[in-house]
């Protein structure tokens, strides 16, 4: 690979917002104060009337979002992940999710590499509960370019969702033609001796893994699952067909995250493995984001390491 | 008569009389549901009763026969365990079945044991977990905003054991500051929660105080009285840059006298003996 462009998924967040909110007018846009990172502050620069910055109250944040719902809005509530998926999770569960309402959650400063602030910032638990309500469906970008495309998919569809973003930018897998689909995994790379699942971030890291591997005589097939719920089970379903093994890689606990989500469907099928490389049920700790990825070994060297020792290469 | 801020209504004895009766028969038609389904909350929904009825059978810009009309007002019960009265007057009004309410809290049935928007017509938002009405009030307020329609509003009871839960504070200074003139809060003070008296429990008075400091007008008022009742909500209507909090008054149980300031008829169906005498005390056959 030549030189790495990376690109910020919040701004392709708040651009695709103004975007949305140009051609829309019921769409309201809710924070709790972390607007300027989250980068919603840009759609309130541009909608002040359909922008409420609720301040440091999560809770209220969603019942409001709930509320402006239903009044006939499609409502983007944001904060930083840990705290949109944790500190509000049972407003989402009853005031969103029981109530069938159109709010998003977009939370930007998923996984560990939130870095510095350490782990009461770092959420690796936020898939698992989100993932876990009735009617909410949980969506991971890889990139920049899927973000954009993401956010236009959720306007259109009514109902929950929660979309998982970063702090970090990511490096660039896409370009302005892709096209996401709810449900539907994207195969970037085909390979004839396993096949790794993998979300956000480590899904750049799992192309150099595998690009490395490759090297080594191990071929991978690489999929973007970013519609962790509902997941791609036809795909899931054909792979499983065709390996006894899964390796699933994801920047949150191994614990109900994206292994379990497909764990959970294909094992109701066939007997499988599944290889989870993600965090353990540890709490993170401050650091540099991308010493926090190798030191939880999911940098490419680490996908790396772990796949050749598992396939005995 | 006056309330404590010595004004009150000055309302026609027919009005009040007709609004009398109404909130009689939901009494005994929610008493009868909980007695059916030996499950449900009758005390704070006969504390409630009075309230209710005024905003359904009088107060609220509704038209049961078009429950999504456009320009009706809206009405949230924050406090979801006194589904019952509400259930009652949406029978009243014809909007459920009366039949449903012997059904109550019944599998297959859609009176479920808090509001659920998605199972029973009328219902304009599912609640049940304290303290996320409100917030869903504020919402639809700042919805109301948006859309410049001026003439809607938004109601929302509030239990007052509620109001020990931290996101209604939240909410309640965000509403203030931003001088939502379109959302009422009607806290029904009837001084019990589950475990027994609020004020022993985590006292949440003074609650005029505690409101005004965060910028909303109050007006307290005796929640059983309707004069009073209908005081407060006309006084509501005048658009002063401020959500309004009605703390009304009332006494848990109201109308059943052995129910009446009594924990124990928080969340507990009368016996047969028991409903006998709360049916009599209310008239039923009147």
């Amino acid at each position: 690979m030549g030189e790495i462009i990376k690109q910020s998924l919040r701004e392709s967040y708040a651009k695709t917002l103004i975007k949305l909110g140009k051609e829309h007018q019921n769409i309201v846009v809710v924070d709790a104060d972390l607007s300027t990172s989250t980068k919603t502050a840009l759609f309130g620069k541009e909608f002040p009337d359909r922008f409420f910055n609720i301040g440091i109250s999560e809770q209220s944040m969603i019942g409001i979002a709930a509320g402006l719902a239903l009044k006939g809005k499609t409502v983007f509530a944001s904060s930083f992940a840990v705290f949109a998926s944790g500190r509000d999770w049972d407003q989402i569960r009853q005031s969103v999710c029981y109530n069938e309402v159109d709010v998003k959650i977009v939370a930007t400063h998923g996984g560990i590499t939130v870095g510095e602030d350490g782990a009461t910032h770092q959420s690796n638990e936020d898939i698992a509960i989100m993932r876990i309500l009735p009617n909410m469906r949980v969506i991971v970008p890889a990139d920049a370019f899927e973000t954009e495309r993401v956010i236009e998919k959720v306007y259109g569809i009514k109902g929950p969702f929660y979309v998982r973003l970063s702090r970090e930018n990511f490096p660039v897998i896409y370009d302005k033609d892709y096209k996401f689909e709810l449900g539907r995994f994207d195969v970037l790379r085909k390979g004839k001796d396993g096949v790794i699942f993998a979300i956000g971030k480590e899904v750049y890291e799992s192309l150099s893994a595998a690009e490395e591997l490759e090297k080594e005589g191990i071929s991978m097939t690489v999929i973007n699952a970013s519609s962790v719920k509902p997941l791609d089970k036809d795909l899931i379903y054909q792979y499983a067909k065709e390996f006894d093994r899964f390796f699933v890689v994801e920047e949150h606990q191994k614990i109900g995250g994206l292994g379990s989500a497909i764990g959970e469907f294909i094992t109701e099928e066939r007997p499988i493995i599944i290889k989870k490389i993600g965090i353990d049920n540890i709490f993170g700790v401050s650091g540099k984001a991308d010493d926090l990825i190798k030191y939880f070994k999911l940098d490419s060297k680490g996908i790396y390491n772990y796949i050749k020792t598992v396939m005995g290469g | 008569m006056e309330n404590e801020q010595g004004k009150t209504g000055n309302y026609s004895s027919e009005l009040i009389d007709e609004l009398k009766d109404k909130a009689r028969k939901i009494r005994i038609e929610l008493l009868e549901a909980i007695y059916k389904a030996q499950s449900g909350h009758p005390g704070g929904s006969l504390s409630a009763a009075d309230i209710v009825t005024a905003l359904y059978f009088h107060k609220m810009r509704y038209d049961p026969q078009n429950i999504h009309w456009d320009k009706r007002d809206y009405f949230i019960l924050s406090k979801g365990h006194a589904a019952p009265v509400q259930y009652a007057a949406l029978a009243e009004l014809g909007v459920i079945k009366k039949g449903e309410l012997d059904y109550l809290r019944q599998l297959g049935h859609m009176l479920q044991g808090h509001p659920d928007r998605m199972k029973t017509p009328g219902i304009e938002a599912s609640t049940g977990s304290l303290g996320q009405g409100l917030s869903i009030a504020l919402g639809i307020a700042l919805g109301l905003k948006i859309d410049k329609e001026k003439d809607r509003k938004v109601y929302v009871m509030i239990g007052d054991g509620e109001m020990q839960e931290g996101q209604i504070w939240e909410t309640i200074l965000k509403a203030g500051n931003l001088g939502v003139d379109n959302l009422v809060g009607i806290i029904d003070y009837n001084g019990i929660q589950l475990d027994g008296f609020v004020e022993r429990i985590d006292d949440i008075s003074p609650l005029k105080e505690k409101c005004e400091a965060f910028r909303w007008k109050t007006i307290e008022i005796n929640g059983h009285d309707f004069n009073d009742i209908l005081y407060a909500l006309d006084e509501s209507d005048k658009r002063e840059g401020k959500p309004i909090m009605i703390i009304a008054r009332t006494v848990k149980g109201k109308g059943v006298s052995f129910m009446e300031n009594n924990p124990a008829f928080h969340g507990k169906a009368p016996n047969e003996e028991q409903m006998k005498q709360a049916l009599q005390e209310l008239g039923k056959n009147r």
